[in-house]
């Protein structure tokens, strides 16, 4: 299985996967996810992504939400978002 | 405690509890000091229970539970349970000798998240050679099952040498085979056991470019299934590891008898004192011990590193290596180019084309691992999260 060939459709419905948590830390003032070994610093953008994974949402329902969120054309969130999503997918922290 | 007010130290990201340096396997790269601790002499619970609270009081994250063994702590579904309840994501770092079902479902329920569990190499002979134990490689197929069975996620650790690096095909192949999530590609490290044993240990180049390759295709091949990360021997670079992220900027190694160290190899450096966490609070020993500001930022170097362009990218180094090669803790890491102590390098990979000696195994008085940085923000926006390791490597 290549990266391609693993790639995300639209209908796709993400969630974390087991033992990673997305909380939002008091001491730093900041979003992290929690992973095996692992700490990922999410920034602005990348966090309101992450707060619509929910396991139920789909990734086309995603990026419609973002891009009324950001007021920006679907097909330029679509472009940020799906690669991002991909990226995490190929890591493990989300699983389809 | 809070830090000072001006300062710019940040909190410490994750926790490395060395609960004991009893093992039941004999590596010959163990991280664990020449100089090993008795039982009599390792913290007590409810000292451990307080060493979680003032960490994720101070703003620690993840504690790995290592050692030597740490299921040979009787106490050790307590103590996940601490640092559970004190807010800490718990990874446990084992060889899985001895772990059963219901040992495993109680340290589930005590709020466990991740196994880390070490793989000497892709079959028993050699396995069990490397471990210094008959049946370890065994022992391992079983608890990576027990582990999946469980629910938690699972990391195989292989360190790799010039002993097995011929079988890296295949321990990638075993870590698919017992369902891993992650497979952690580490390199020896030469500090303390893996010093003593570097002729035995340290691969040649071309092992080394194999490896790397391998590695990579491994890597595309495996998108989505396994990950692999790969913790290269420095030996062989001409730019020293950010070792530790950078001393006393993220991470926060207790060893057995509770001394508060940057990181596992630092008692190596003679001119330090270590407090415990009996003589001061960990917000106190992270601020304020004269230990922790030894080597932190910049102000320290001298020359290379000084004017350098990366001297906030490597910190200059790994101090324990440097003071390892050429007996002085504040010199340039010698693995860097520009440092003038880089030939001892070039002297140690000679050894690496002799023949390979035996090994001298870990044990109790006889002679006596690090990190990647995170991976660099993308430009674009939004910006996949920034990654941090948060275990030492080695």
């Amino acid at each position: 299985m290549t990266a391609s060939a693993s790639s995300i459709a639209g209908g796709a419905v993400l969630d974390f996967a087991a033992h990673v948590r997305f909380r939002f830390d008091e001491r730093r003032k900041a979003w992290i996810v929690l992973a095996p070994e692992r700490l990922l610093l999410p920034d602005e953008q990348a966090v309101a992504i992450l707060q619509l994974i929910d396991g139920k949402r789909e990734v086309d329902a995603i990026i419609d939400e973002l891009a009324g969120q950001f007021d920006a054309p679907r097909d330029v969130i679509a472009g940020d978002v799906l690669p991002m999503l991909q990226d995490l997918v190929d890591k493990k922290v989300l699983r389809q | 405690m809070t830090p000072p007010e001006s300062s710019d130290i940040e909190p410490p990201l994750a926790l490395l509890a060395e609960l004991t340096h009893r093992c039941p396997l004999r590596c010959p790269y163990c991280s664990n000091p020449l100089e090993l601790v008795r039982a009599s002499a390792e913290l007590d619970t409810a000292s451990w229970r307080r060493v979680f609270e003032e960490a994720a009081a101070l703003g620690v994250l993840q504690v790995h539970f290592s050692g030597g063994e740490p299921l040979v702590r009787r106490d050790l579904v307590e103590l996940v349970a601490d640092a559970a309840n004190a807010g800490l994501y718990a990874n446990l770092i084992t060889s899985g000798i001895g772990l059963e079902a219901d040992r495993l479902a109680r340290l589930v329920e005590a709020g466990l998240e991740h196994v880390q569990l070490s793989l000497q190499d892709s079959e028993p002979t050699s396995g069990d050679r490397i471990a210094g134990l008959t049946g370890a490689q065994q022992a391992k197929h079983r608890v990576a099952r027990l582990v999946r069975e469980a629910g938690l996620a699972l990391t195989i650790n292989a360190v790799v040498h010039r002993r097995n690096l011929e079988h890296l095909d295949e321990i990638i192949d075993l870590a698919v085979a017992l369902s891993a999530d992650r497979l952690e590609v580490a390199h020896v490290q030469y500090y303390g056991w893996g010093l003593a044993n570097r002729a035995a240990l340290l691969p040649t180049r071309q092992q080394l470019d194999t490896a790397t390759a391998t590695v990579q295709t491994a890597r595309a091949r495996l998108a989505g299934r396994l990950v692999i990360d790969y913790v290269p021997p420095d030996y062989h670079a001409h730019r020293p590891k950010a070792c530790m992220g950078g001393w006393g900027r993220r991470f926060l190694n207790i060893t057995p008898t509770g001394k508060a160290l940057p990181c596992h190899a630092a008692e190596t450096l003679p001119e330090l004192h270590f407090p415990t966490v009996g003589e001061a609070g960990l917000a106190e020993i992270w601020y304020h011990s004269p230990a922790f500001e030894r080597f932190r930022g910049t102000a320290w170097m001298a020359e290379p590193c000084r004017s350098c362009e990366r001297r906030e990218i490597d910190w200059g180094g790994c101090r324990c290596q440097a003071f390892a090669l050429t007996g002085d803790a504040a010199r340039t890491d010698p693995v860097c180019g520009l440092s003038p102590d880089h030939a001892i390098l070039a002297e140690a990979r000679r050894e690496a084309e002799a023949a390979a000696p035996d090994f001298v195994y870990r044990q109790h008085s006889a002679l006596g691992r690090h990190l990647t940085p995170p991976r660099t923000p993308r430009p674009r926006r939004p910006a996949a999260p920034r990654e941090t390791p948060t275990a030492a490597r080695g």
